[in-house]
């Protein structure tokens, strides 16, 4: 059965039951970035921790992508004959506010402030036959 | 300190224009400066000259003339230009020289601009960002804007405004290179391309060159009877917590933009303010910014953007005129050379030589903005 690889271990752990995101967070300040940063752009502290940030947030901002991005350095499918477009936005973690795709695409069905979870999308199979995976956030229904 | 008058302007019109190289339309950019001064190459003293991709602008020497001068490549991507002429000023603010040239030029390839360069390092994997299918800039102009719209109510019909305003100037400017004049039902209705963003929206990666011919202040009527004084040209960077172009994340605080800052400090350094102001070009890279922008620059509070637009208040016959050549959304933008399209248009306006396009408020304080990736800002006010 087909695994699924993440597009970057170093940003996203899909190795557990559920996708987490690494951020680094500052020993100084306690400053969180995404991704991990070498040094804090806040307090311009050198001490950062590599730290699981929240999985659950506020959409913040969003668009949605119309034509199909360049590729290079896209890694998805560009066709324009069969390109979807796809969601991307800003989602408000615990921690901080953290840009990523949207599984949403329909600007009706997408608000500022609604509850959003993490979850991986497909960006392309590789030569072992896996799935190579990134990021995107979904939005939680009613009630759950 | 001495003071400095900008005495001659020179453009290659902005467009497409196959087998005319960047640097060449640099190069014309120049010869026509020099002209419009009265002066030759062998006058300018000192020169200073910013490309995003055609090239290093001193190579630019061997087609001017080989003089010996001094001559400084600069590049700070969209705020390039004005990078250009507040190095330049400074050179002779401080008297190192007299008279010197300011220059820029850029010859795009078709298509949004895109870099090949990760964002952020890859650490053994993939590029995940731009891979991903982020980093690219509409995206964060769209978002930016629809945030904005949200929380201050404006309409996407502003967005429309916007973009047939610039059109309609860009068709009676014959430097521009989009001739064609859009209703604002042509520009809803072009294709989405990051919403709430269409495609008529945004301006396009173009070609074009512009120079301008700086001298101390006190010398300036040996080259002119109009000479245009720079009163301020600011250059700041982003503050943390501002919300800019290619940021995978953002801190949960908000910080105001570059644009806040180097407005604040340009209106202090000329000692004036924004009601003082006749006519101002500022940065449109798509029709949402040259809304947000009008308050970024101190022109307006947020959210009254729908109604001086309605009113038709930064027409060229309005209160406050923007982007009366057509901005970048009628002139497509040549990186090094786009700030500089804002001065040569603001010295045209302040000169009362705009023709078909020129404001009738008797213009005597002129304002330019510019907006770039990483996050910076370049502000001047120009006065007759
Ligand atoms: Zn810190």
């Amino acid at each position: 059965m087909a695994q699924q690889v993440s597009v970057n271990e170093f940003v996203l752990d899909v190795s557990g039951d559920q996708p987490v995101l690494m951020g680094g967070r500052c020993e100084a300040c306690g400053n969180v970035t995404f991704p991990v940063l070498q040094g804090c752009p806040k307090c311009t502290g050198t001490d950062i921790e590599r730290v699981p940030l929240g999985r659950e947030g506020t959409l913040w901002a969003w668009t949605v992508q119309g034509f199909p991005p360049k590729s290079p350095p896209y890694l998805g499918s560009n066709d324009p004959a069969t390109f979807e477009p796809f969601g991307v936005g800003y989602v408000a973690l615990p921690e901080v506010i953290v840009e990523g795709r949207l599984t949403e695409a329909e600007p009706a069905k997408l608000k500022e402030g609604m509850p959003m979870r993490l979850t991986v999308e497909k960006l392309f199979d590789n030569e072992d036959g896996d799935e190579v995976v990134t990021f995107a956030f979904a939005p939680m229904d009613a009630g759950e | 300190m001495n003071e400095v008058a900008i005495v001659g302007i020179g453009m290659h019109p902005f467009g497409r224009h196959e087998g005319v190289t960047g640097m060449e339309q640099g190069a014309i950019a120049a010869r026509a400066a020099c002209k419009d001064a009265g002066i030759s190459w062998h006058d300018v003293q000192f020169a200073v000259g910013g490309s995003h991709e055609s090239g290093k602008p001193d190579r630019m020497v061997s087609m001017l003339g080989l003089t010996g001068l001094q001559f400084t490549n600069v590049s700070n991507g969209c705020a390039t230009g004005g990078t250009a002429l507040s190095t330049a000023c400074n050179a002779i603010m401080a008297g190192m020289y007299d008279v010197g040239v300011a220059l820029g030029f850029d010859k795009h390839p078709r298509g949004a601009f895109a870099s090949n360069e990760p964002v952020h390092p890859v650490d053994g994997g993939l590029d995940w960002y731009g891979g991903s299918g982020m980093a690219i800039n509409p995206q964060f102009f769209a978002m930016k804007i629809n945030r904005y719209m949200t929380k201050h109510n404006i309409s996407q019909r502003s967005l429309a405004r916007v973009a047939a305003k610039a059109t309609r100037n860009g068709a009676i400017n014959p430097m521009a290179w989009r001739k064609k004049a859009f209703s604002e039902e042509e520009v809803l209705q072009s294709q989405m391309l990051a919403y709430p963003l269409t495609q008529y929206m945004f301006c396009s990666p173009g070609e074009g060159g512009v120079a301008l011919v700086l001298c101390r202040a006190d010398l300036a009527h040996k080259f002119t009877s109009k000479p245009i004084y720079v009163r301020s040209a600011v250059m700041r960077s982003r503050r943390f917590g501002s919300f800019e172009v290619k940021t995978s994340w953002l801190p949960p605080e908000e910080e105001v933009g570059p644009t806040v800052d180097a407005s604040k400090a340009a209106f202090e350094q000329a000692g004036i303010g924004p009601e003082d102001v006749d006519v101002a070009q500022l940065q449109d890279t798509e029709s949402g910014a040259e809304i947000m922008h009008m308050a970024e620059n101190g022109f307006c509070e947020d959210g009254e953007q729908e109604h001086m637009l309605e009113r038709g208040e930064t027409e060229i016959n309005g209160r406050l005129p923007v982007n009366t050549d057509g901005g970048c959304i009628a002139n497509g933008e040549p990186i090094g050379a786009s700030g500089l399209r804002q001065i040569y248009e603001n010295v045209l306006q302040l000169r009362g030589d705009a023709g078909q396009r020129q404001v009738q408020n008797d213009p005597k304080v002129a304002y330019t903005h510019v907006y770039g990736s990483p996050g910076i800002s370049g502000v001047t006010i120009l006065s007759r």
